[in-house]
């Protein structure tokens, strides 16, 4: 087996070999930045309709945590198989990429929405209101109190989400856009030792995630013992 | 007139029935310092929530120089909330934020006062209340005696005429507790008109002018501090009084 | 928008959606004991085993931790019969699952062991607890309590995880999704229902979880 890598590693590990891979990894990070960025800013906007006050917005907030609930439910793999077929009976043009984005930014959204209720869940109601009665605005309070205190809870747990997306991205392969596992995949079909290229491929996706972990680790020891009652 | 003029207020709690205030009626003159005493869970510290727009009433009437507040309209319970400032038992600090911090966030963030005005008012501030040397210091580095100072430093920044201060010594450690009181004679001696929470009965009888009991959401008795400790009307009073001087 | 929904396509087939969904959780069973097996080995060789032991573990879950499921298990299947190791399937995902919630049992339940002190364990014995009675009273409630919201969150992931088995053919809920839909070509509607029953197995299995912790651990569980 050792030969047969040996014999077959210099015409695998070719400068065209290595670019397609890299820009396929480079899709995966993509991806990734795409779907968690989204996924923060959608997450933050469930967090918000989940928190609306009086009986007035109780069906936003029932539909918000419906939506949680339900995403956090359901794997990757059937919600992109969704989108797409979604996509395609309603006859939408829209790329492998972009219903693979969506896709990942309707299970991102809702994973992000929790993260960051238990990072506001830490903030004191008492903050809120305190700076209630100095006439501090929802969102005057949200940017001058609470997100201040909030991301060092919610920052950890993201770098930990961040790596677990990378790796849920590799089921895009599924429906053919060209990110890693698939990179991996076209050059096996190709003749490759699949032990070469699968090796290879998943220590790409190392180089991405363990950065990403470790990062997330030294923040959680770091953030951990947070000022504050 | 008087300054603050609560009328048959009562209030209840989200998803309970039994009010936490039954018709409560209060009238606090400019200058005059109103002390609330009685049992935990009396209803004190709620009378001061419902003021500030924390709990909404569900009947009477609140009044600061005649002018009614309508706790349902925005506008005017922002209006009150310029003229009241309350300080929390548990200071309440943003833990973001050094003394200097938060004590200026809210004249600058909220009322767009000028910086260096609003720095130069602030350093008065915690000058008074002596903290003088702890601008740069965060909630987490300082007492409790001396979050809670900066906590009344931040209360005065915003300017407000009614000074609302609820059980702020209950939470210190004992050695604490003198120098918060201190601060509070201060401001008395300034003429500013409050309503103070507490259980520092001695310090109540001290610095009031018209001590108020409460039990079980209704005021039991008014009167100057020397009636209301010595000479309680009210079998009720009567009781807490004789149990509180036990202690 | 020429879409026209038809449901009793996808609701004809409940019965062999629902045993799909069977097959799933006998996946996630089966992967959750076995990594809880190596889990426990990894735990234990990582709070007192020596060094050399810690790296080894450390490397096991570290690289299990930071690659895709999906690729270990195209390693199995496609690049261990060129050394001579043919897996089916189903036992290649099986075995992809276990290692990896191998790795992430280790974590689970070192953070448990850890959880213990010592002085609570000396506490104990000063007061004349037996080790029984110190292993019943101190330490299982403790480790309870710290691995409970872990454990079931992760449960659930592995649940959702099975459907990768559908890639490699195995008939589970997914997999079974894919059958109908590739005949009847109602595939909203299917994956639509299929998507329904995850969630009812999950929300079951939450609620599992949740009367597990709260009888036999005491542990105040929310199942949302």
């Amino acid at each position: 087996m050792l030969d047969r890598i040996i014999s077959e590693a210099p015409r695998f590990f070719t400068y065209y070999n290595m670019v397609f891979l890299l820009e396929a990894m480079g899709r995966t990070l993509l991806m990734t930045l795409i779907g968690v960025s989204l996924g923060f800013v959608l997450g933050f906007m469930l967090d918000f309709a989940r928190r609306t006050p009086g009986r007035a917005w109780l069906p936003l907030r029932l539909a918000a945590t419906l939506y949680v609930e339900t995403f956090r439910r359901i794997p990757f793999l059937v919600i992109l198989f969704i989108v797409l077929f979604a996509i395609q009976g309603f006859r939408f043009s829209v790329s492998l990429f972009g219903v693979a984005m969506i896709a990942i930014c309707v299970i991102s959204s809702a994973f992000c929405a929790e993260i960051i209720r238990a990072g506001f869940d830490s903030i004191h109601q008492t903050q809120w209101d305190t700076a209630a009665v100095m006439n501090f605005g929802r969102l005057q309070t949200l940017r001058h109190v609470v997100l201040p205190q909030a991301w060092r809870v919610i920052l950890p747990p993201a770098f930990a989400f961040m790596v677990m997306f990378i790796k849920d991205t590799a089921l895009a392969s599924q429906l053919g856009v060209v990110e890693l596992t698939f990179a991996g995949k076209v050059l096996s079909t190709r003749g490759f030792s699949a032990i070469l290229v699968f090796g290879t491929v998943l220590v790409l996706y190392f180089v991405l995630s363990y950065p990403l972990s470790r990062l997330g680790g030294w923040l959680e020891r770091r953030l951990a013992p947070s000022r504050g009652r | 007139m008087p300054h603050l003029a609560v009328a048959d207020l009562t209030a209840t709690y989200p998803g309970t029935d039994k009010p936490v205030l039954e018709n409560v009626s209060l009238e606090v003159a400019k200058g005059e310092i109103v002390s609330l005493i009685g049992p935990s869970g009396s209803g004190k510290s709620t009378l001061l929530r419902v003021l500030v727009g924390l709990l909404p009433p569900t009947s009477g009437s609140v009044r600061i120089d005649g002018e009614a507040i309508d706790y349902t309209s925005r506008r005017s319970l922002k209006s009150a909330r310029d003229r009241l400032a309350i300080v929390f038992q548990q200071y309440n600090l943003f833990q973001n934020m050094t003394a200097l911090g938060n004590v200026t966030i809210a004249p600058i963030r909220i009322k767009g006062w000028r910086r260096p005005e609003v720095e130069a008012d602030a350093a008065r501030l915690l000058a008074k209340v002596g903290l003088a040397d702890k601008h740069a210091s965060y909630p987490d580095q300082l007492s409790g005696g001396q979050q809670q100072r900066v906590a009344i430093a931040r209360a005065l920044a915003l300017k407000p005429e009614i000074l609302l201060l609820d059980e702020v010594t209950s939470a210190l450690d004992p050695e604490l507790v003198g120098e918060v009181l201190d601060t509070i004679r201060v401001l008395a001696a300034d003429g500013m008109t409050m309503l103070i929470v507490s259980h520092e009965m001695g310090f109540v009888r001290e610095v009031s002018s018209r001590v108020v009991m409460m039990d079980q959401g209704s005021i039991v008795e008014t009167g100057p501090p020397a009636q209301v400790f010595d000479a309680p009307v009210t079998a009720r009073a009567r009781e807490f009084v004789s149990r509180i001087l036990r202690h | 928008m020429t879409y026209t929904f038809q449901w009793g396509e996808a609701l004809k087939h409940l019965p062999y959606l629902l045993g799909g969904a069977w097959l799933s959780l006998v996946l996630a069973f089966l992967g959750f004991w076995g990594g809880a097996l190596i889990g426990l080995f990894g735990a234990v060789g990582k709070v007192y085993g020596g060094r050399l032991i810690y790296r080894i573990v450390d490397v096991y879950v570290v690289f299990f931790t930071n690659t895709p499921a999906l690729v270990q298990i195209f390693f199995l299947f496609y690049a261990l019969p060129e050394v001579g190791i043919l897996l089916s399937p189903f036992t290649a995902v099986l075995i992809g699952l276990v290692l990896n919630s191998g790795a992430y049992l280790t974590e689970i339940q070192r953070a448990g062991f850890t959880s213990v002190r010592q002085t609570e364990i000396e506490a104990a014995e000063v007061l004349g607890m037996s080790l029984a009675q110190i292993v019943r009273y101190v330490i299982v409630p403790h480790i309870a309590k710290t691995l409970y919201a872990p454990l079931s969150s992760f449960y659930i992931w592995l649940v959702l995880g099975t459907s990768m088995a559908a890639i490699f053919g195995v008939e589970e809920l997914t997999g079974r999704a894919i059958n109908i839909s590739s005949t009847n070509f109602r595939t909203i509607e299917v994956f639509s229902v299929t998507a329904l029953i995850y969630i009812a197995i999950t929300i079951l299995a939450s609620a599992v979880l949740a009367l597990i912790g709260r009888y036999a651990f005491r542990v105040r569980a929310k199942i949302f």
